[in-house]
């Protein structure tokens, strides 16, 4: 019987191709996983392991030593005080007296959801009932909190001042900065300079922002201070009043984000053949009709996705509240993300974490069921 | 010109100082002392100035890092205990170092006193001596500047208005009353009663305990008007501190319209200007009125050591009753009187892991600001943001009129310093583990609620009563017991 060894022998590989050759063949086989890799470790690194790490702050109270920091563990007390304790007030706002008015808006509502959530059986999988099951829990806890404050007239807490930023906020800035888009999408003169002029205040830090805006909105030294005296407005503080100092917060912000809106509409705008405009306008359409039929159903996806990123942005405002009032008067301008920072300041670090994963959770479900239920929806239609 | 005057101070001082014997004898080539305290040229300015006379003398290069006054402590407390050590000197309130030294963060600066034959601790007054120097017993800061808080009225509005300066918080809403609307520097504009900074999360919450004080506090300053000094049970809840509230909201009528959206910096813009006929601050009026920028009050702001009160807290009811001698046994005409140290003064202390040339480089650095010659002239100036806390400095107006304070406001701003420190109902600043977060969290953000409206008074102070239970139970209550005892002097 003849033997023979394997060793040093080309194997399996093909004829004629060398060891250089094939190590070459496995990199680019697994080239994928190797540009992803650096990314990946830096995103484990820099956000998957805070994340998981602030998990321990959230359930511990933290004290500082001279040995480190040491976790005493406290269960879910410094969550259950946002809802129950001192501070339920002010992160939910006043929920007592709830009016009539309240109670009612409060059923219609939870009647609405519970019927989507109903019909929603039909259409989707037992995963996507899990979803809409999330959503619709959120949606009435949400709703029961504005019924019992702003809807009873009692003030509301940062949960909602946070969430009148987002909804409020991003609803004037995408119809401003899309309709600013609009027009620098037009065939008119000296729409570069325009362009440039709206795109200026995203390029601005927020604290500069915050301080400019503070001093634009001086009502004793500020530019509109001849304005309000005219107007008779002169004694008009809008710093101390909640609703105004809210709504001055809106304008700061709306200021820096507008461009934002408006920079990702036009290159969406410019994008639309023009020859499906042109051959309306040879039909005969008017400029409503190309715009309700051609323009917006070609920029919807990405409208929907525009007011997506910037919602996920609104909701971790924090720099404008901060220089301009302190979160004032009282708490009227303070967001979550504000809430969370001066707890933190304090070196309560589980407080500050715990009101950090209630943002993300608010965050998380909001804007996954506006990607689920409007943005994937806008989408399909747009295919369709 | 005022720079001239500071440059001429400090030159003189440096002259005495050269001519008795060197401040600072040490070499400490090639170390550098890393300070970290509030922004600006208060505090933060003069310790950069000193520190530049400090490493003439001593050759130890001295950076002063700013930081927004509502981080100074977090920063500290996390680079400290966290072991990255970039600090080597925090100055920041004095009370704020129960705290760190629970941690076992600071230094003990006892052995360095002992060897010091510069720094005469017997010349500092003993309450910034005793409570804001020490802790436990031992010497673990250094003070730079001493703070009380007071009232300063104006004697030229005052006095035209045929008014005697207010002697309690309720003649001080009249007074206020009286004057506001009046154009008080003669520019043609109506300006205010009264002028406090209420702005949240920065100095408001000094305020109130300034008005709560008198109320609350009636046997001496080991009483204390924050807690149960036995079971620390808070004291918040009650009649007392209600009508602290109700009275600090009540000024707002006769202040500036966007008052709960101004800082110190703001009201003490607005007073310079000579738009306040009444202000509650601490020490620095008396000398920023010297300063070039206000020659519509320059001695013209007068201090009162404290403003009391008829009524004070009967602690076993919750409610308030006339005040008498056996209640109150330090009233004075019927009236309780509780200065409160608000802040405690600025003080500095050294990082315990910092490494020993560098540790003794920044007791040595220390020592040359809290030293008679060079703090003697530094609290003199306004903009330093240094009240005098020195025995020497209080004693006699003679620094202070050479310092260019006319006669008269001398002998009244002494006065009412003095009278502040001798009070046997002196009223503490919080100083146990958790000062922070009871006053400048829980306190700050319910007291804002309430000016805002957002809430009534009694769900302000329950909340701050239930917030402030939570940070006793964090903290550990016993625990708590003995940092109060230990912070009252009981």
């Amino acid at each position: 019987m003849t033997t023979y060894s394997t060793n040093h022998q080309p194997g399996l590989s093909p004829a004629g191709v060398t060891r250089r050759a094939r190590w070459g063949e496995w990199l680019d086989r697994h080239s994928g996983t190797f540009f992803i890799a650096p990314c990946a470790t830096l995103i484990l690194i820099f956000a998957i392991f805070p994340t998981i790490y602030s998990i321990f702050f959230a359930v511990s109270r933290v004290r500082f030593t001279g040995d480190g920091l040491k976790f005493r563990y406290v269960g879910f007390r410094n969550f259950s005080k946002q809802f129950f304790g001192s501070s339920e007030v002010h992160f939910l706002g006043r929920t007592d007296p709830v009016s009539l008015f309240g109670y009612a808006v409060f059923a219609a509502i939870v009647v609405v959801v519970l019927v989507w959530l109903w019909r929603s059986r039909k259409i989707t999988t037992w995963v996507g009932m899990i979803g809409r099951t999330i959503s619709a829990a959120m949606a009435i806890f949400l709703s029961w909190i504005l019924c019992a404050s702003l809807l009873s007239g009692n003030s509301i807490g940062t949960l909602y001042t946070t969430l009148f930023y987002v909804i409020v906020g991003c609803s004037l800035q995408f119809v401003i900065g899309t309709g600013l888009a609009f027009l620098c999408s037009q065939p008119i003169s000296g729409k570069n300079f325009f362009r440039v002029i709206f795109f200026i205040p995203l390029m601005i830090t927020p604290l500069g922002v915050g301080y400019a805006m503070r001093m634009v909105a001086d009502v004793t030294k500020g530019p509109f201070e001849p304005l309000l005296t005219l107007l008779g407005l002169s004694d008009w503080v809008w710093s101390v009043d909640a609703w105004s100092a809210r709504f001055v917060m809106m304008v700061g912000d709306s200021w820096q984000w507008i461009p934002f809106i408006f920079i990702c509409m036009l290159a969406a705008l410019e994008n639309i053949p023009r020859d499906h405009v042109e051959a309306a306008q040879v039909d005969g359409a008017s400029s409503i009709q190309i715009f309700r039929e051609i323009t917006w159903p070609q920029v919807l996806p990405v409208a929907v996705t525009v007011l997506l990123i910037r919602m996920i942005e609104a909701f971790k405002i924090v720099d404008l509240p901060n220089i301009m009032t302190g979160g004032g008067p009282g708490s009227a301008t303070e967001s979550m993300t504000l809430h969370s920072m001066y707890i933190w300041r304090a070196n309560d670090l589980g407080s500050s974490a715990a009101i950090a994963y209630l943002l993300l959770i608010l965050t998380v479900v909001v804007c996954a069921s506006f990607f689920n239920y409007v943005v994937l929806g806008q989408l399909r239609k747009a295919k369709a | 010109m005022f720079r001239k005057h500071l440059t001429a101070l400090s030159v003189s001082a440096a002259a005495l100082g050269i001519a008795a014997a060197p401040a600072v004898a040490q070499d400490f080539s090639g170390v550098t002392i890393d300070i970290l305290t509030r922004p600006g040229y208060v505090i933060a300015g003069r310790l950069a100035e000193r520190g530049k006379e400090f490493e003439e003398m001593t050759g130890a290069k001295v950076v002063v890092t700013e930081v927004p006054f509502a981080e100074i402590f977090p920063k500290i407390q996390n680079d400290w205990a966290t072991g990255t050590n970039s600090i080597d000197v925090g100055v920041f309130a004095a009370g704020w170092g129960v705290e760190l030294d629970a941690a076992g963060l600071l230094e003990d600066l006892d052995p360095y006193v002992a060897a010091d034959d510069k720094i005469d601790l017997d010349d500092i007054a003993p309450y910034f001596r005793e409570f804001g120097q020490k802790v436990g017993g031992k010497t673990k800061l250094l003070m730079v500047d001493g703070d009380f808080q007071m009232v300063y009225y104006r004697t030229d509005v005052l006095g035209a208005a045929g008014l005697e300066p207010p002697k309690t918080w309720e003649e001080y809403l009249d007074v206020a009353s009286k004057i506001h609307g009046q154009d008080m520097n003669g520019d043609g504009e109506a300006d205010y009663g009264s002028c406090i900074f209420k702005k949240r999360n920065a100095q408001s919450y000094f305020a109130i305990q300034t008005f709560a004080a008198p109320i609350v506090q009636t046997q001496g300053t080991a009483q204390g008007f924050h807690f149960d000094n036995s079971t620390m049970a808070p004291l918040v809840n009650n009649a007392g501190w209600k009508k602290a509230f109700e009275l600090y909201k009540a000024t707002g009528e006769f202040g500036p319209p966007e008052e709960l959206n101004m800082d110190i910096g703001d009201t003490r813009a607005l007073f310079k200007a000579g738009r306040c006929g009444l202000i509650v601050e601490w020490g620095d009026p008396g000398t920023l009125q010297l300063d070039e920028d206000a020659s519509a009050i320059k001695g013209k702001m007068f201090a009162i050591s404290a403003i009391g009160s008829t009524e004070v807290l009967d602690r076993e009811t919750g409610e308030l009753v006339p005040v008498t001698t056996e209640n109150a046994p330090y009233s004075v005409d019927g009236i309780n009187y509780s200065p409160f140290a608000a802040f405690g003064g600025w003080a500095g202390a050294i990082n315990k892991k910092a490494d020993q040339a560098t540790k003794d480089a920044s007791y040595a650095f220390l020592s040359y600001m809290n030293q008679a010659a060079q703090s003697g002239v530094d609290v003199t100036i306004g903009a330093t943001g240094y009240n005098p806390y020195r025995i020497s400095q209080l004693a006699s107006t003679d620094l202070w009129v050479e310092a260019g304070m006319p006669q008269e406001l001398a002998d009244n701003y002494l006065g009412a310093i003095n009278a502040a420190i001798d009070n046997l109902n002196m009223s503490s600043d919080m100083k146990i583990p958790g000062a922070q977060q009871y006053t400048a969290v829980v306190l700050d953000t319910q007291l804002a609620r309430y000016l805002a409206d957002e809430i009534t008074v009694d769900e302000a102070l329950a909340n701050i009563e239930e917030g402030w239970e939570e940070i006793t139970e964090d903290f550990g209550r016993d625990e708590q017991v003995a940092a109060q005892g230990l912070a009252l002097g009981n």
